[in-house]
């Protein structure tokens, strides 16, 4: 078994386990994993060059759309919720991406930004929609047949989140093998050279985009699971620059880098929240701001640099 | 219908000198050192509580009233000085010629520590001090009321305008800043000192900053959070003028306030959407904004 698998298991089997033998840690790995899913969007088009200032939005809208369906269709199938936030959050991806990935470095960031707001101001103002500022609750979800309780549920929902973790992981990372995951990569180093090759770059991005979106919604939509309550502050624009502060802390070399990131991150915050809750900003703030200065390809660079590998792939 | 339209026009126009300050703070950083300062609400934030805190004190004091308007401009001037140089040169400095995500996340970074230090200096309760704005009082002109402090805001938006244009066109320090923007390479070659110029046209942004946030807190007082709610609202207004103009921001405050205003007059529920509607439009219409001149792609 190669190296990396080894690890790759080692680290799974723990994430299992550790529920197991503190029960509070079901919460937290499964929010953790659950992020994870949306700063691996945010890192997907960070190879690209691009930094969104508004993945949060896909969250929200992958949260909400559990929330809503849960609340006002009575929908409570844990498969039929997932899919259908990953397709709305998806399409709302394309539909906005269509025009978003014209732009390039500060525009796009901003351009983000200004829809993400559009959507956040929209999330908090319509009251008969969203519920607006106090949001909308979110009920325990049926598994098929089985209703669970809410402990139950908990659990089911870390191993279900893992189970996901696992297989988008696989598939992200032959994504990034692919032809089409490499275009990202050149859409960075040099784009008018990639269409003289006769790949658009509109298409390779929109794709990736599109992708992204879905991965947020996924995120969005499992959180709002693990919490039971959906904001529109899970849009706001502070949320989206945790997303990019999270998928460069773990390092968008691989797709593991974003989730061992959210997983450090939730894990630190278990640990500040008891040591000094006041400032956990500031201590995240200064961690990112060491991860610039010293670690360029975050927290995944330093496992893939021990492996004497070259080409990692920085910001 | 004077009497409806006079008000909201002295409202809008008041508001958008308060966005202009900060506004123009961040696009004249973003002219002359190419960055976009996500910390830059922060600093808004910051001097709104320093002079909410000078203010109260001077009150507390007994001391007499009308200093408190010495102290709003003194309140900005220090947070200038004490965060101007040191962040510049310590943090922005390093990003130069780095990519815009490296720039972006260095001051996200400085905008989550700056957002923790400034609950455990000033706490988490609001703070409001409205002296500088009673001590104005009122003027009625044709039945209609109006806040002399409002006024005094537009006077000196209009005022600091014209006043950096005399600087950067008929300066020597103003002219080379200006050379800096051109070519920073050539203007380098010729001897100037770039590092100088940056460190001054960061710490004059962050003035810039503090100070729109210093003159709020007469009418809005200042509460955790406003840091984040004022920079995309800096954001939206910098983009829609176009990054690095001046005229640019000027109007864009003009348009943001304009449209909040008409928002809240008219549907009170689109008054947080307005001002990121007209951005969507105006870039979607215009990315570079609309005094903002189209780059030519790399090769």
């Amino acid at each position: 078994m190669p190296k990396p698998l080894i690890g790759l298991a080692a680290g799974v089997a723990l994430l299992a386990a550790l529920p197991l033998a503190v029960p509070f840690m079901t919460f937290v790995v499964t929010l953790a994993v659950a992020k994870g899913f949306a700063a691996l969007g945010v890192a997907l088009l960070l190879r690209a060059g691009l930094i969104s200032l508004g993945h949060a939005m896909y969250f929200a809208i992958g949260a909400y759309t559990t929330a809503f369906l849960m609340q006002k269709t009575g929908i409570t199938d844990f498969a039929i919720l997932v899919a259908a936030s990953i397709i709305v959050a998806t399409l709302a991806g394309l539909a906005f991406g269509a025009f978003l990935v014209r732009y390039r470095a500060i525009f796009f960031a901003m351009l983000n930004l200004a829809v993400s707001m559009v959507i956040y101001a929209l999330c908090s103002k319509l009251y008969g929609v969203t519920g607006g500022t106090d949001g909308l609750r979110v009920g325990v979800p049926t598994v098929f047949a089985w209703v669970p309780e809410k402990a139950a549920f908990d659990t089911f929902l870390l191993y279900a989140t893992l189970g996901l973790m696992l297989v988008l992981g696989w598939l992200g990372h032959r994504y990034l093998k692919s032809p089409l995951g490499h275009a990202l990569a050149a859409v960075h180093t040099n784009e008018v050279r990639l269409e003289y090759l006769g790949v658009s770059a509109w298409s390779t991005l929109l794709t990736a985009y599109g992708i992204s979106a879905g991965l947020a919604g996924l995120g969005g939509a499992l959180s709002a699971m693990a919490i039971g309550h959906v904001l529109p502050e899970f849009a706001f624009w502070t949320e989206s620059g945790h997303l990019v502060l999270t998928a460069v802390l773990g390092g968008v070399g691989g797709v593991a880098g974003p989730f061992i990131g959210s997983i450090f991150l939730e894990l630190v915050h278990v640990v500040a929240v008891g040591v000094a809750a006041e400032a956990w900003n500031l201590i995240i703030g200064v961690a990112l701001i060491c991860v610039i200065f010293f670690l360029p390809r975050g927290l995944f660079g330093l496992i893939e640099g021990r492996r004497g590998k070259t080409g990692g792939t920085d910001l | 219908m004077l009497q409806t339209v006079a008000p909201l026009l002295m409202d809008a126009l008041a508001n958008a000198a308060l966005i202009f300050f900060v506004a123009f703070g961040l696009t004249l950083t973003f002219s002359v050192l190419r960055i976009l300062n996500v910390a830059h609400g922060s600093f808004y934030s910051i001097g709104a509580y320093v002079a909410a805190s000078a203010g109260l004190f001077i009150v507390g004091a007994g001391l007499n009233p009308w200093l408190t308007y010495p102290s709003l401009i003194l309140s900005a001037a220090a947070v200038a000085a004490l965060f101007g140089p040191l962040v510049e040169k310590t943090l922005v400095r390093w990003t130069y010629g780095r990519g815009e995500a490296v720039q972006i996340l260095m001051t996200f970074g400085l905008f989550l520590i700056l957002e923790d230090l400034q609950r455990m200096v000033f706490g988490v309760n609001s703070l409001y001090e409205d002296t500088p704005m009673a001590l104005l009082g009122i003027t009625e002109i044709g039945g209609v009321v109006y806040l002399n402090y409002q006024i005094l805001l537009i006077a000196l938006a209009a005022l600091t305008l014209v006043g950096l244009r005399i600087f950067i066109r008929h300066t020597r320090t103003g002219r080379l800043l200006h050379v800096v923007v051109a070519d920073r390479e050539v203007s380098e070659a010729m001897g100037i000192d770039t590092g100088r110029m940056f460190t001054l046209a960061f710490t004059l942004g962050v003035f810039l900053a503090a100070l729109g946030g210093a003159l709020a807190t007469p009418t809005t007082g200042v509460a955790p959070g406003l840091g984040a709610e004022t920079m995309v609202l800096a954001f939206a207004v910098a983009a829609i003028g176009g990054l690095g103009q001046v005229e640019g921001a000027a109007l864009a405050a003009v348009i943001v306030a304009a449209a909040r205003v008409l928002a809240i007059y008219f549907a009170p529920e689109l008054d947080a959407v307005a001002p990121y509607l007209v951005m969507l439009v105006v870039l979607l219409v215009r990315p570079y904004g609309l005094f903002g001149k189209a780059a030519v792609r790399r090769i």
